[in-house]
């Protein structure tokens, strides 16, 4: 858990490279300066980026370094359920996992090197260690108008747990999203929002 | 109302480059440095003048004549990049500069984008050019208009050195104002200052050790180095740039009284630094990679015979590799004051220790994007080259050819046809092929193929010509008729470059063609000489940028025998069902149609409309 004096909310975005976390954690960290909280955030670039797995993580209230310690983090949002999973010990004993249960099959996977696990067990194996929000936040994007909006339904969900107004986390997905794609992305943001209602 | 703004570091160092009142920036791309100058060519309105270079010594002279003239430079480039740089650099070190210059060389400890996690502050300690080395982004945007200050006060450049953290880290910033006042570039004559002949030399290498006792001052008065002397604790602790923030976290979370000096500069600030020696009985010293800080700790604890116990990684705990972070310091401190210690894995992600999970996990490698045509190049390559031949290849995006079996070798930037060359010079009979993209060939690629050709090396030679500078984030190259700020300007032709380098056998081929290019490799192979294959075709990101659809392709799952061929192409976008024996196609498909190409049951074709 986030420890008082050094962070406020620590956040795990983990993923995959192109299913756009970093607009993710862009728009939680805008939204955090915009309630005059110090921020610090820490992303994947460069090699990673190319279909690799990539994780950012986000401290809000916290003035130090961008890096959540192990077992740290009050949530671990994955966008994917196999890279829930690979970030797992990042996330504190009693935190908290929103998963999307939409798998992306790596090359290693699609090129029959190794096998992709049943996602019915990953989310099983993830139950019997935390508290575990899981849905197909991909299909929900669709529904919202675009499967690319994900990443918004996301943050909807994960807007129930973190310190930030929703008005103000609204006001930075507008901001962000390209013009065109905002009712689009408001609609996700509302959809994931409810679905991790409770 | 001064305005706070969420920024990435290299942005935030960007910010600190306008409000300094920057004049001239110049760099090469490299991770984790590119965003700089990226960000800054794309501003709408300038009053700078910023290039993309063709490498970093050139991008170094460009910004050491600016500030030669009298304004103020920068040059940015990734650590290993400096190594290319460090000619004109170590002798700046010796005219020094009349305006200001900053040399911004990004470091990248554990490798995350790099081929080594060399420390750029021994370059500091090598030239005697003075370092910042920023711990947050807020610091890092400040540090540089202090830059500049420092560097027209000392008339030298000035090193800054922000890490993969500082630099791909975000954080709320609060900006300053911009500089309005320019200096006006006037180049002053002065033959002893600016001509380095020996006897010019020997009296410039003699004022610049003067110089030292007077950065030394102006560091130790700096802002960016803080003591602080806890009465009651007789353990200190010393942590530079990014470890700096790691430390207090680590101290916080334990709880431990200590007092605390964070460094920011190199030289570091002997005074604070034998302060804290004469307070203390156990010094700790923290900082990533090299033990810079530590080395001149102990030395200055020597000078004042002082008995106190220097911990740090010459001797343990403190890793000398890799990047550090809280726990690994929390790990340390608990060491170090017989603490209860709890386990620290080295990194969670793909090199985690997952048996606690019960599930195999699996890996997620980064791979070339679906259409890569670097991936066409490979197959024809290994095809008519042949698996036992030797495949020398070069950094980019298609180091990741790697899982093709076509990457034997990856050096440094420019390092494929060189090493080719020299693997045949030394009698290799087995035939060489090596790989280097069009950015890289430009950088120092083009100075191989002079000496291969001029040297009549028996190798091909092809240029991977994907029209961009690709996996630093698409910065225009030569190749393509733009500069950074995107005006236009002349498009170099490889080919007529390679014939004016005087290679007698030049191809260009578009790989998609897979007949055709193995065509001109099998001719490339057979010439005496060194014989140049250029394939080309746009990055596919790019591609798409442009407005270019292709229509996806399809398998026959009737016509699929399952013979994996092409499964084999490693393309993201093809898919082998286990059980039922097929291959499919899913949506990632660009319809770049190698695969079809390869097919030989005419099972794969374009999807009808």
């Amino acid at each position: 858990m986030s420890a008082p004096g050094i962070s406020r909310f620590d956040l795990v975005i983990a993923g995959v490279g192109g299913q756009g976390a970093i607009l993710a954690s862009d728009i939680i960290g805008k939204a955090a300066v915009k309630e005059n909280m110090p921020v610090r955030a820490a992303e994947t670039h460069g090699m990673a980026q190319r279909g690799g797995s990539v994780v950012n993580h986000i401290r809000l209230g916290c003035e130090l370094g961008s890096m959540i310690p192990l077992k740290g983090a009050d949530v671990l949002l994955a966008l994917e359920p196999s890279e829930a999973l690979r970030y797992l010990e990042y996330l504190a004993d009693d935190g908290i996992i929103i998963v999307n249960t939409d798998p992306i099959l790596p090359v290693t996977v699609t090129s029959g090197l190794c096998a992709y696990p049943d996602v019915g067990e990953i989310i099983s194996t993830l139950r019997e260690k935390r508290k575990v929000t899981a849905f197909n936040a991909t299909e929900a994007a669709k529904e919202a108008g675009h499967a690319q909006s994900m990443n918004v339904v996301m943050v909807g969900a994960v807007s129930n747990y973190l310190p930030i107004s929703v008005d103000i986390m609204m006001e930075c997905v507008r901001e962000l999203v390209p013009p065109k794609t905002i009712d689009i992305n408001i609609r996700a943001f509302e959809i994931g929002r409810s679905m991790a209602q409770g | 109302m001064r305005k706070r703004e969420y920024m990435l570091g290299n942005d935030a160092i960007a910010r600190g480059i306008v409000e300094g009142g920057a004049q001239v920036i110049s760099g090469y791309p490299g991770t984790p440095s590119s965003e700089i100058i990226g960000t800054l060519a794309s501003m709408k309105e300038r009053d700078f003048y910023v290039e993309w270079s063709v490498n970093e010594k050139v991008a170094f002279e460009v910004a050491a004549g600016a500030a030669m003239a009298g304004v103020r430079s920068v040059v940015t480039m990734k650590h290993v990049g400096l190594n290319v740089a460090a000619d004109p650099m170590m002798t700046l070190a010796y005219t020094g500069i009349k305006g200001s210059m900053i040399i911004i060389a990004a470091d990248d400890p554990s490798c995350h984008s790099s081929q080594n996690e060399q420390d750029t502050r021994r370059y500091s300690q090598f030239s005697l050019i003075p370092c910042l080395d920023p711990s947050t982004p807020q610091e890092a945007k400040d540090m540089i208009p202090y830059a500049f200050e420092l560097s027209n006060r000392i008339q030298m450049p000035v090193i800054f050195r922000p890490t993969t953290r500082i630099s791909h880290g975000k954080s709320d910033v609060m900006l300053g104002t911009v500089t309005e006042n320019k200096p006006v570039a006037d180049f002053q004559k002065e033959l002893e200052r600016w001509v380095m002949i020996p006897k010019n030399a020997r009296i410039r290498h003699i004022h610049l050790l003067e110089l030292q006792k007077e950065i030394l001052r102006e560091l130790e008065n700096s802002p960016w180095n803080e003591l602080e002397i806890r009465d009651d604790a007789r353990f200190g602790v010393i942590a530079s740039g990014i470890a700096s923030v790691y430390a207090k976290e680590a101290l916080l979370k334990l709880g431990i009284n200590a007092s605390f000096l964070k460094i920011g500069t190199y030289p570091v600030p002997e005074n604070q630094v034998r302060t804290l020696i004469s307070n203390s009985d156990r010094i700790l010293v923290l900082e990533e990679m090299e033990p810079v800080v530590e080395e001149q700790v102990r030395m200055i604890a020597q000078q004042a015979g002082a008995a106190v116990e220097i911990i740090g990684k010459m001797q343990g705990p403190v890793p000398r590799i890799f990047e550090l972070n809280a726990d690994i310091c929390a790990d340390v401190l608990a060491e170090v004051l017989d603490l209860e210690r709890t386990a620290v894995p080295s990194d969670v992600g793909e090199d985690f220790d997952y048996n606690a999970c019960r599930i195999d996990l699996p890996m997620r490698p980064p791979v070339m994007c679906p259409g890569c045509s670097h991936r066409a190049t490979f197959h024809a390559m290994k095809k008519v080259y042949g698996k036992d031949a030797i495949f020398p290849s070069d950094i980019g995006c298609y180091t990741l050819g790697i899982q093709s079996g076509t990457v034997d070798t990856t050096l440094c930037m420019g390092g494929s046809i060189t090493v080719a060359s020299g693997m045949y010079q030394a009698g290799e009979k087995k035939p060489i092929c090596c790989s280097i993209g069009d950015s890289t060939f430009f950088h120092t690629g083009m100075n191989g193929l002079l000496n291969a050709i001029y040297n009549k090396a028996d190798i091909t030679v092809t240029i991977v010509d994907n029209r961009i500078t690709a996996m630093t984030g698409h910065q225009p190259n030569p190749g393509m008729g733009k500069t950074a700020t995107g005006e236009d300007t002349v498009q170099v032709s490889l080919e007529a470059l390679c014939r004016g380098l005087g290679a007698g056998f030049v191809e260009v081929v578009d790989p998609y063609d897979l007949e055709r290019t193995e065509e001109v490799f099998r001719r490339a192979k057979d010439y005496r000489g060194t014989s140049v294959v250029i394939t080309k075709q746009l990055c596919v990101i790019d591609a798409k940028r442009a407005g270019i659809r292709r229509r996806s392709f399809t398998i026959d799952a009737e016509k699929c025998t399952g013979c994996r061929i092409c499964v084999k192409l490693g393309c993201p976008a093809i898919e082998f069902d286990t059980k039922a024996k097929k291959a499919s196609i899913n949506i990632m498909c660009t319809g770049c149609g190698v695969c079809s190409r390869m097919c030989r049951f005419d099972a794969i074709s374009e999807v009808k409309k």
